[in-house]
């Protein structure tokens, strides 16, 4: 008696085993490498919530594991590499540093499909890589901005200057000078993506130079909080909404969503019909969201910044539409003519306009 | 009631004791952390302590302990010199970056050219680079009197900007489409730091930190000269009694962690690393002085105390994706280890008594 019931149980342990195998959906695992904490409220933020939304969308069917506060260089390789070594089926590792290392870890392992974000080297088909066009959101911030500015003063908080960064400022200035010709910029750089008290530094300085909006390329709301102690300073949210500092100083934010594409690659790895591409899709997809725009804009403002909105994610205007010069005065985009993509994606330098210099 | 009594010499039990006795206390602390973060303490501590040497994957992970443990070996080793004798350089992060950029302009310089010699020069070139670097507090420190400890530390940050301006400037790879960092030396075989036998994580980084084990080894226990550094750092007076130049000293101290460091940085960007870039040193100047006090400032206490460091960086990482562990977790961890050490110390110079004190 007690050792049919036994037999049974084995019996019925093995055939619930049998069964998932039979139907050949074990969970797929999906990496994250983060070059920051989870909780920076900003970049690295907005790539968790990336994930969850892969967890939610699958449940059961998928794992998720990431790794935070990972440096740039040979520790994460060694995280991919031990992801890879755990079973991952999909890996997404979310900074530019991690280019070369992406590359080195998807040599060893052709079955695993890695996800370079910002990045453009592809050196294996296992690799895609895959960006937003944040500069479409800087074009409604600038416009935003331009109309908002009393000192025709505005700051601006660089990481680093590399290409996308850059691509931001001259975004943000074209469509500042559009609406006000007077604006100048002041440039802050930093050289980090997240420094609570670095941003909050520069954040102060730029104010003290009668900055009175404050545009950030870094991910913690430090610059906010800085803004909202001097009381009449506009900011806008970076990567993550940062809606706590809505409606004041925060007017408006680029919120990147990354969920749609965390889904839709990892349902292709999935079906098994993932393929190596490069992404690079701006507010019409929905990887470039645009923050409630609150109501510390005027009502005429806020009605042009989401017809703009509109235009850039129709594909009916282009954040860089001629006529534009560079900054030493020579030609860049004739009237009507739009940029490149390989022009945008390399992009080293100011529109004429901006004064100072890319620091090299 | 509890006292604590001088001892008249340091006890030398204790003095090997308390390392073992940290890392089983920080054992028990961190467990408790974990479970109270609800995770299995004893699967946490297992997975940070067990997995990377013996679990499944060991053979990934024991070469990357020698590729985390090496540089800071090398740097702990120089460090621990200057402490010895009471000469504290807190700036060996700068040292660091300053070989690397040395070492790796030295290589890049001769770019494409394939030749035998151009690795030993990068070598010198790292090692000079590390020794200038430190010997601007050292210079300061004998000829105005200025303290080792800021000047050295604030230089670390001058270095930080010096290697964003390379980044960005002179080392930048001209084919890299405008994004910051140098080429990388893993893929121009004369200035590669490759595996010397594959797989083992053995490169000439791990080679010359057994050099410097030895050396200072020898240096400490034979030496006259590492008996001017004990002399110095026990009994000031007596050592220039003894004839001790004390400006010799330091100079000797600072230039040879110096030296060590900016090695380190040379063969970490020559390797693992492979590139210069702007977030490329992470933190290993700083580390080592944890690992030269963790190993007694004793050469070989340091090789273990590198290899500890390099397991809980390695385990934790594990830990964070298999557990889903903070990564904030994993950094309490690793400074209660420290804190429990300096903490101990008292016992290795004092004796714990029990009970009521006696009335000379």
């Amino acid at each position: 008696m007690k050792f049919g019931k036994l037999l049974a149980g084995a019996v019925l342990a093995l055939g619930v085993g049998g069964a998932a195998y039979a139907d050949g959906h074990e969970k797929t695992k999906v990496g994250f490498v983060y070059v920051g904490p989870v909780g920076d409220g900003g970049w690295t933020y907005e790539h968790d919530q990336g994930r969850l939304a892969v967890e939610a969308e699958f449940g059961d069917k998928v794992e998720t594991v990431f790794v935070e506060n990972v440096a740039e260089g040979p520790d994460s390789e060694r995280v991919m590499t031990q992801m890879a070594l755990d079973g991952a089926d999909l890996i997404f590792t979310t900074s530019f540093g991690y280019m070369d290392p992406t590359n080195n870890v998807a040599a060893k392992f052709p079955d695993v499909k890695f996800e370079h974000a910002t990045g453009y080297k592809r050196l294996h088909p296992n690799v895609s890589t895959y960006s937003a066009r944040f500069y479409e959101g800087r074009a409604i911030q600038g416009h935003i901005a331009g109309n908002m500015t009393k000192s025709n003063i505005i700051g601006y908080i660089g990481s680093f200057p590399i290409p996308e960064v850059i691509r931001g400022i001259n975004s943000a200035y074209i469509h500042a000078a559009k609406v006000n010709p007077d604006v100048e910029f002041k440039v802050i750089w930093v050289y980090t993506w997240f420094d609570p008290a670095k941003e909050a530094d520069a954040a102060k300085v730029l104010i003290e130079q009668g900055a009175d909006v404050v545009l950030q390329h870094t991910d913690s709301t430090a610059p906010q909080a800085a803004a909202q102690e001097a009381g009449n300073v506009v900011t806008f949210g970076q990567a993550s909404d940062m809606g706590q500092y809505a409606p004041f100083p925060r007017v408006s934010s680029i919120i990147d969503d990354w969920a749609p594409y965390y889904i839709e690659r990892t349902r292709a790895v999935m079906e098994g019909t993932w393929e190596q591409k490069d992404t690079w899709d701006g507010i019409g997809p929905g990887m470039v969201g645009i923050g409630e725009i609150s109501d510390a804009v005027p009502a005429d403002v806020k009605a042009e910044a989401l017809a703009l909105k509109t235009a850039l994610a129709d594909g009916s205007y282009h954040a860089f539409t001629g006529p534009l010069n560079k900054q030493d005065g020579s030609p860049f985009l004739a009237e009507g003519e739009t940029a490149d993509d390989g022009t945008l994606a390399g992009m080293n330098f100011y529109v004429e306009g901006i004064e100072g210099e890319i620091p090299q | 009631m509890i006292r604590l009594e001088a001892r008249p010499q340091p006890s030398q039990v204790m003095a090997y004791a308390t390392p073992v006795l940290a890392v089983v206390l920080t054992m028990i602390f961190g467990g408790v952390l974990f479970a109270i973060l609800g995770k299995d303490p004893i699967q946490a501590i297992l997975t940070i302590f067990w997995e990377p040497i013996f679990g499944e994957f060991s053979f990934f992970y024991r070469p990357q302990l020698l590729i985390k443990g090496a540089p800071l070996v090398l740097i702990a080793i120089g460090l621990a010199l200057g402490f010895r004798a009471g000469i504290w350089n807190i700036g060996a992060e700068g040292q660091y970056i300053v070989g690397a950029i040395c070492g790796a302009g030295a290589g890049l310089a001769f770019y494409p050219t394939e030749s035998v010699f151009i690795f030993p020069i990068m070598v010198a070139a790292g090692a000079l680079g590390g020794w200038a670097w430190a010997m601007i507090p050292g210079v300061l420190k004998v000829k105005f009197g200025t303290n080792e400890i800021l000047v050295s530390l604030m230089l670390v940050y001058v270095a930080e900007q010096l290697l964003a301006s390379m980044s960005l400037g002179l080392l930048k790879n001209p084919e890299g489409f405008g994004f910051p960092g140098s080429r990388n030396l893993q893929q121009y075989p004369s200035a590669h730091n490759a595996e010397l036998i594959a797989n083992t994580g053995m490169h000439w980084g791990v080679v010359a930190a057994l050099i410097a084990v030895i050396f200072a080894y020898v240096l400490l226990t034979r030496h006259r000269l590492g008996f001017a550094i004990r002399v110095t750092g026990e009994a000031p007076r007596a050592a220039k009694f003894g004839g001790v130049n004390p400006a010799r000293l330091i100079l000797f101290c600072l230039g040879m962690s110096g030296l060590l460091a900016g090695l380190a940085g040379m063969f970490e960007v020559a390797g693992p690393s492979g590139q210069i870039s702007i977030d490329f040193n992470v933190g290993y100047g700083f580390t080592a002085i944890i690992v030269a006090f963790l190993g007694r400032l004793n050469p070989i206490g340091i090789v273990f105390a590198g290899l500890l460091m390099a397991l809980t960086y390695i385990g934790g990482d594990i830990a964070q994706s298999q557990l889903g562990l903070p990564a904030s977790a994993i950094q309490v961890f690793q400074g209660m280890l420290l804190f429990f050490l300096l903490a101990l110390d008292v016992l290795a110079n004092y004796r714990v008594r029990f009970g009521r004190a006696e009335v000379a």
